[in-house]
């Protein structure tokens, strides 16, 4: 399976989304934010970091850059798309996911490894994962404050479209300690902890058993590898 | 608009007696005389900005230089061995094998974070980070050494968060993991903080680049950000009536970060060396376009032929004078071949990075600058980078040591029962400069590019280099300003073993060294004792451990009002592990290993965090160095990690043995049970003074029970003093020291972490 990692100027852990893709056992192809071109990838990957210096709002421009118009034909086609952190800034600018990132509410960027619970399984990227499973996926961000009017939040729980969950300690003020969403169809999935940071052991997060052990990251990737060999 | 007339060569020729305004710009008057003397007539308005500030203190080392020299003097085959790059490029380059070399370099950046911290920090990565680039590595790391006035004081609450985010926010947005550091707290910098900034690179041999201007006909070519008005330090009197009429008065002195300008400027570098698109690339920091010309030239074949009306600029008003000194961030200068200069624009085009072609090399031996079709500068390019002034500044010992020295610690009461002892103990683990510091750390981004084998709070932070055979890099800095205070010579050496130390506790081989010296005014001869002092320390004792001084910086004229910092020579270690699998953590995760506590306990409380936590003191001298010890338990946790006989190692340094042991519990929240009868006895100490004393090459070691032998007969072989002085137990609820108190995780816990929240604000998650 080729997965493509777009590469934006200012995207930070686009290597480390190659890497996640490699370890899970698919092919990562580089995508570049000026082509319109997606190189007949099967999945895409938006990955973390500061695209165009996030200025003007965290994602806003990227979500109109030449390759995104591409992106938004293929997800409402369809193909899977995971936003992680400025990834998941992206897909809420191009309206791909609803809602809003915001500022931490303590104002402070923060890193820290965060226990989170799988919600929905229902996607492309969280099928391989039992529903209520607790997982440690480190997070870092400085906006990943989630927000929406009540109605959507309501909507969001009702169609079950939240997809992890904050545990023990919201780190950011995201309403209803949603951490990440997926779309109607499941092919969509955005979320702020970097799954990417947690697939090889030794440089991953502590675990009870070990330090830096932690993949729990790597079922993302593996779920939708498994989709496209059932598919 | 401006009607600035540019001071030509021709003018300056035709009037030798024209008032300049050269004590303004920080230079002395016979310095001012060596210059014309040189030149043969005065320097023109753009000459004298290039000299004012090439020969400034922070860009001279004129103060320093001859005491720097040690560093290369003092050298043995054994430190010339791996060493590709030493003193004197933009960055020491050190071979790690199988073809892979690692560039690194600390520098300060203490003036201009106390007075804009947010900035001042931010752009103090941001320059380290492209002294790498320089290189032709790609910079894989950060670190930060911090110091600050006193925790609780007013300003310290402005100064510190305004540090941590911009630390935060450039090294974050760069992509760079920052993995360590150290921050303290001492009212001796609380109008002068320190922010020391580490950047450590990669690269392959074959890609290792030198930043020189050779080859007559290549081009110079200026590309990143444009060139403004900020940064302009000691120059703004470059913009008073004197030179200019009608344009702006007066320049902000601390430049503005752009970090998402030099992330883009970062991967346009890289991608330029890989398509051996550029002949070098040098970084312009300090003292701007006049820095990277006339040291690009003097490097190269001599000459250098530039114009600098086609400078691209924020400001259309600026002078040639502010255009010459401008610091204005993110830029970079790169020589390049005529034939590749189309292939080259094409690149910085793809990252949207704005470039312009200011001129070519020649070889007339000269740097000559025009601007507005007139010449305005013409000089040697070697009088203005290399051969600035130097001096041999008056030094005294200072008068108040040896009161100070009288002073120890001695005489201060020892706890007089267990219950006194354990209330000690839990103080000087809640004091500020051994406090958890993830107020701090949890602001910056470890897991970024998936090599951080290690981080906070592990001894030292550590990079794999090589995602197939897992060699890697670990990087430790440290300095004791207390100790240095006591004596400037041992304190440095104290400052390398400890940084040592923390590299050789992970696992891996200490192989080089930079520096970041933070001293008082050099004009003040008790504080050029100290340098010369600390200097002379560093470098015998690098001689000794048979590690080189790659790089680094020297930051003067760090004072309180009148009163000079502590001496704080920062020292940054980097040690080469095989793999990085094998590396070791600083505290223990599985119950009933042995603990071994390796190396002697003496009574040595003088400067340590006991008396200055628990008694406000500071005097007597600091502990003994024994660097053949240390180099001899460097070589044994080398062979335990490579064999895997130990499952943790932790250093023994700030706060002695109580602060190792509370550490290594709450690593991972495994409880510890230990009995001290043993080592009292056979070092002849009390208990107090194992629990709180910082006698130096000691490490804390936890040790499966089936490696049990095999690891004592490896100490026993090397003759490394070995004693077993407890074991790791779940049972166990933190920290029970037999026989005489017991302290829960819980105690350990809140007196480790409660500090820093107390003044900052809370911890997310706690």
């Amino acid at each position: 399976m080729r997965i493509g990692v777009i590469t934006f100027p200012g995207s930070l852990d686009d290597r480390d989304a190659m890497r996640a893709i490699r370890l899970a056992g698919a092919e990562p192809v580089a995508l570049w934010h000026g082509e319109h071109d997606l190189k007949g990838v099967e999945a895409i990957v938006l990955p973390g970091g500061f695209s165009y210096g996030d200025y003007l709002r965290c994602g806003a421009i990227a979500a109109h850059s030449p390759i995104m118009a591409e992106v938004i034909d293929a997800a409402n086609d369809g193909l899977p798309v995971l936003g992680i952190c400025n990834g998941f800034q992206i897909l809420v600018e191009t309206h791909l996911l609803p809602g809003g990132l915001v500022r931490n509410d303590h104002g402070d960027f923060i890193r820290r490894d965060q226990r989170l619970r799988v919600e929905s399984t229902e996607s492309s990227w969280t099928s391989g994962f039992t529903p209520g499973q607790e997982i440690t996926i480190p997070l870092k961000n400085g906006e990943g404050g989630y927000i929406a009017d009540e109605a959507t939040l309501d909507r969001l729980e009702g169609e079950g479209l939240v997809a992890f969950r904050y545990l023990d300690v919201n780190p950011n003020g995201s309403l209803r300690d949603i951490a990440g969403l997926r779309n109607e169809r499941g092919n969509v999935v955005g979320l702020m902890p970097h799954p990417e940071h947690a697939v090889e052991p030794g440089f991953g997060p502590d675990t009870p058993a070990a330090m830096r052990s932690g993949t729990d990251g790597l079922t993302f990737f593996t779920s939708v590898l498994r989709q496209s060999v059932l598919a | 608009m401006n009607q600035h007339i540019p001071d030509t060569v021709d003018n300056a020729a035709a009037t030798p007696e024209k008032h300049q305004p050269f004590e303004a710009l920080g230079l002395k008057p016979d310095e001012y005389e060596a210059i014309k003397q040189l030149l043969g007539r005065r320097p023109t308005s753009g000459e004298l900005a290039m000299y004012s500030v090439m020969w400034s203190e922070h860009c001279s080392y004129k103060s320093s230089k001859v005491h720097l020299r040690q560093f290369g003097q003092k050298v043995s085959d054994e430190m010339r061995e791996h060493l590709m790059v030493g003193m004197g490029e933009n960055a020491g380059v050190v071979d790690i094998g199988e073809g892979w070399a690692v560039t690194f370099k600390i520098e300060s950046h203490n003036h201009p974070s106390y007075i804009e911290p947010f900035q001042g920090a931010a752009t103090g990565v941001g320059g380290i980070v492209r002294d790498i680039i320089s290189m032709g590595a790609r910079p894989v790391a950060v670190m930060d050494a911090l110091r600050f006035g006193a925790v609780d004081h007013a300003d310290t609450a402005r100064v510190l968060p305004g540090v941590v985010s911009g630390i935060s926010f450039y090294g974050n947005c760069l992509g760079l993991p920052n993995i360590g550091g150290e921050t303290w707290f001492d009212p001796i910098y609380q109008a002068n903080p320190l922010v020391n900034a580490l950047a450590v690179g990669v690269l392959r041999h074959e890609d290792l680049h030198l930043a020189n201007a050779r080859g007559v006909g290549n081009k110079v070519v200026l590309f990143g950000a444009r060139t403004g008005g900020d940064g302009i330090g000691g120059a703004s009197i470059l913009a008073s009536d004197t030179f200019s009429e009608g344009g702006p008065t007066k320049r902000p002195a601390v430049q503005v970060g752009d970090p998402f300008a030099e992330k883009v400027l970062i991967e346009c570098c890289l991608e330029l060396y890989r398509e051996g698109l550029v002949e070098g690339i040098q970084d312009l920091g300090a003292a701007g376009i006049s820095c990277a010309t006339s040291e690009l030239a003097s490097n190269g074949d001599g000459g250098m032929a530039v114009d600098l009306d086609a400078v691209l600029l924020r400001d259309p008003s600026l002078t040639a004078e502010e255009i010459l000194m401008s610091e204005s961030q993110e830029r970079m200068m790169a020589i390049v071949e005529p034939a590749k200069l189309e292939a080259f624009l094409a690149v910085t085009a793809k990252w949207d990075v704005e470039t312009s072609v200011l001129g070519e090399v020649t070889d007339t031996g000269r740097l000559v600058i025009h601007w507005r079709g007139e010449k305005i500068v013409d000089v040697d390019p070697t009088t203005v980078a290399v051969d600035g002034p130097v001096y041999h500044r008056p030094m005294t010992r200072p008068a108040w040591l040896d009161a100070l020295q009288a002073d120890t610690a001695a005489a201060l009461p020892r706890p007089a029962d267990d219950d006194a002892l354990r209330a000690q103990a839990l103080q000087v683990l809640g004091g500020p400069n051994l406090a958890d510091a993830s107020w701090i750390t949890n602001q910056y981004d470890y897991y970024v590019l998936g090599n951080t084998a290690l981080a906070m709070p592990d001894d030292a932070g550590m990079i794999r280099v090589d995602e197939q055979s897992g060699l890697g890099v670990a990087l430790a800095t440290d300095a004791n300003g207390r100790y240095c205070q006591l004596d400037p010579y041992q304190g440095a050496q104290l400052a390398l073993a400890e940084a040592y130390r923390n590299v050789a506790a992970t696992g891996a081989s200490p192989r080089a060294v930079s520096d970041c010296l933070n001293f008082g005014s050099p004009e003040n001869p008790e504080v050029m004792w100290q340098f010369a002092q600390a200097v002379e320390g560093l470098a015998d004792a690098c001689l000794e451990l048979g590690i080189p001084v790659t790089g680094g910086n020297v930051s003067f004229y760090n004072q309180t009002g009148d009163v000079p910092i502590h001496p704080t020579p920062v020292v940054a270690v980097m040690g080469v592990i095989d793999d990085v699998a094998r590396r070791i953590p600083s505290g223990w995760q599985d119950e009933g290993e042995n603990l071994y506590l390796l190396g002697t306990t003496a009574l040595e409380l003088d400067g340590s965090a006991w008396a200055g936590v628990v008694h406000g003191h500071l005097g007597g001298t600091p502990p003994r160095v024994d660097l053949p010890a240390e180099k001899n338990l460097g070589g044994l946790l080398a062979v335990a990690a490579d064999e895997g006989l130990v499952t943790s190692a932790h250093d023994l340094s700030d706060g002695g043995l109580v602060a190792t042991l509370a550490e290594g519990v709450l690593r991972f929240g495994v409880g510890a049970r230990l009995w001290l009868a043993e080592l009292c006895e056979r070092d002849g100490v009390d208990v107090a003074t194992a629990l709180f004393s910082e006698s130096t090459a000691r490490v804390l070691v936890s040790v499966a029970r089936e490696d049990d032998v095999k690891f004592r007969g490896l100490c026993e072989g090397r003759g490394v003093p070995v004693l077993r002085i407890g074991v790791t137990d779940a049972e166990v609820d933190g920290l029970e020291l037999q026989d005489r108190f017991s302290l829960t995780h819980a105690e350990l816990r809140h007196a480790h972490r409660a500090t820093l929240p107390a003044h900052f604000g809370a911890v997310v998650g706690g």
